[in-house]
């Protein structure tokens, strides 16, 4: 039967079809596809690994990072709390300096005051003393001609001089 | 299978369906367009409009007694002698281009002709080329970009499903060896199974339900089962462990197990061939019903028509499945003879 013999232009041809396909097909078109395939494979494969190490290596910089979170919460309480030491003790301290200084400041004020009371004080007397000689002065110079009303003057005014200082100065 | 038994249910079908209101010479005729369908041809022919026949001629390439003749088929139509040659109308090289000897006698000449099958041959084995290339220009031009997708996705899933499965399952270790064969046989019968069932010019031909296709594939097969062979598989052949006068004075087993080695690539070769020459018959069968049926005329013919195309869809459905089964088949038939050839005895 005709369809069970094989023609021999066609056998020819097919034979010829075929090879050039399988020479260029295996030359150039399986090796890549599959190859890529297969280094698609392994990209995979690697970035699956590099993900799971990153991925622990993440853990493990998350727990580090949360120890120093914790540290360095620790450290700033501490710090907080120093400072605030250290600002209660200055104000203090300068509390405290100022009391003194103005304490200082007052009593310098007071000696002051005071010396410069007794001074006045003392000018005052003076002038009261030169102003009363200079008055005596006057008055004797007037009353006392003869020797005795000269004595009798002494006399009475050293009583007078007596009573003065003892009345003005108690 | 599954594809023969229904196409066993078809053709019950068919027969049951076809002999009565059918005149004898329409029989014929319908037949013959059934088997020049099936069969080779000098030109491609495409349709009959009225009286008038469009085909393509192809050109004719033959080495008679008179030397070499290339010209085109169109010389030939309708019986037509050119330069000495023309196409039998009958006898043993019935449609084949021949010449008379001296004698008077119908002699073939060396034939090389690109004939219809030739042509298909060629345009389908330039697009399985343009495919397969095309896919692999994709990766080179996307080397770092992740999986293909559409078009090369579904080339890169069935060559790493041949390659993983069938190759890699049934060969054994280096199977990389054998890949690009497997490989290309899977794709190569695969394209001409598909080109086959397109009904118009490009597709249409019956390459690979044509024997000297599947013969060239098989004997491919036959080669890589047999040559690179083991020492355990040619031994287990022609000295196996069997009662010595089954081997001695008559070398019983040795023939039975020669046979094998020769039924193995045959049984390749039938079943590719059979399975789609069958399916383009069932198909054109089934469509031929239409044209037998309008001389009946009237609702017969018109349910019949309907029959007719609802079966010629399954048909086709059927095909586009027997066309995938039968590439795999064969790939996966060759890929385990190879991996028996290669068998180490464990002792």
């Amino acid at each position: 039967m005709g369809l069970l013999t094989p023609d021999p232009g066609l056998l020819f041809w097919m034979v010829i079809c075929f090879g050039v396909v399988f020479f260029i097909l295996a030359k150039y078109a399986f090796p890549v596809i599959i190859g890529m395939v297969d280094k698609r494979k392994e990209y995979i494969d690697n970035s699956l690994k590099a993900a799971r190490e990153a991925n622990e290596q993440l853990q493990q910089v998350k727990a580090e990072s949360e120890k120093l979170m914790a540290k360095v919460q620790e450290q700033q309480t501490a710090i907080l709390r120093d400072a605030t030491a250290t600002r209660d003790r200055i104000i203090a301290e300068a509390r405290e300096r100022a009391r003194v200084e103005a304490q200082k400041t007052l009593e310098e004020t007071r000696h002051q005051i005071t010396a410069e009371k007794e001074s006045a004080i003392n000018d005052v007397r003076r002038q009261v003393a030169i102003l009363s000689v200079d008055i005596a002065e006057k008055i004797l110079r007037e009353k006392l001609s003869d020797s005795d009303e000269q004595l009798a003057m002494v006399n009475r005014l050293m009583d007078e001089a007596n009573l003065n200082t003892n009345t003005e100065e108690p | 299978m599954k594809a023969t038994k229904y196409l066993f249910i078809i053709c019950l079908c068919l027969l049951a369906l076809v002999p009565q209101p059918v005149a004898a010479e329409e029989e014929i005729n319908i037949g013959e367009v059934v088997l020049g369908h099936i069969g080779d041809a000098y030109e491609w022919h495409i349709a009959d409009i009225g009286e008038t026949t469009v085909s393509i001629p192809l050109p004719v390439i033959v080495k008679s007694s008179t030397g070499w003749h290339v010209f085109s088929s169109a010389h030939l139509e309708n019986g037509a002698e050119y330069e000495g040659l023309y196409i039998a109308k009958d006898g043993e090289y019935a449609d084949k281009i021949v010449e008379r000897d001296a004698s008077g006698q119908e002699v073939r000449p060396f034939d090389v002709s690109i004939t219809k099958n030739v042509l298909a041959l060629f345009i389908n084995s330039a697009l399985l080329i343009g495919i397969m290339l095309g896919c692999s220009r994709w990766y080179k031009r996307h080397v770092q970009e992740g999986a293909p997708k559409g078009g090369v996705g579904i080339i890169e899933a069935t060559v790493l499903y041949i390659y993983e499965d069938v190759v890699k399952g049934c060969v054994g270790e280096d199977y990389r060896r054998y890949a690009p064969f497997l490989l290309t046989a899977f794709f190569f019968i695969l394209i001409n199974n598909l080109m086959g069932l397109v009904p118009f010019f490009p597709g249409g031909a019956n390459v690979t339900g044509n024997i000297a296709i599947t013969l060239v594939l098989a004997f491919c097969s036959m080669i890589l089962i047999n040559v690179p062979g083991s020492k355990a598989y040619w031994k287990d052949a022609f000295w196996p462990d069997v009662p010595l006068w089954l081997k001695v004075p008559v070398p019983l087993m040795p023939v039975i197990e020669l046979f094998g080695i020769i039924s193995k690539p045959f049984i390749l070769m039938m079943r590719l061939f059979a399975n789609i020459m069958a399916g383009h018959a069932a198909i054109l069968s089934i469509i031929s019903i239409i044209f037998i049926m309008a001389k009946v005329g009237g609702a017969l013919s018109a349910s019949m028509t309907v029959i007719a195309v609802v079966f010629g869809i399954f048909m086709n459905l059927l095909e586009l499945l027997v066309a995938f089964i039968q590439a795999y088949v064969f790939t996966l038939l060759s890929a385990i003879f190879i991996g028996l050839a290669r068998v180490k005895h464990e002792n």
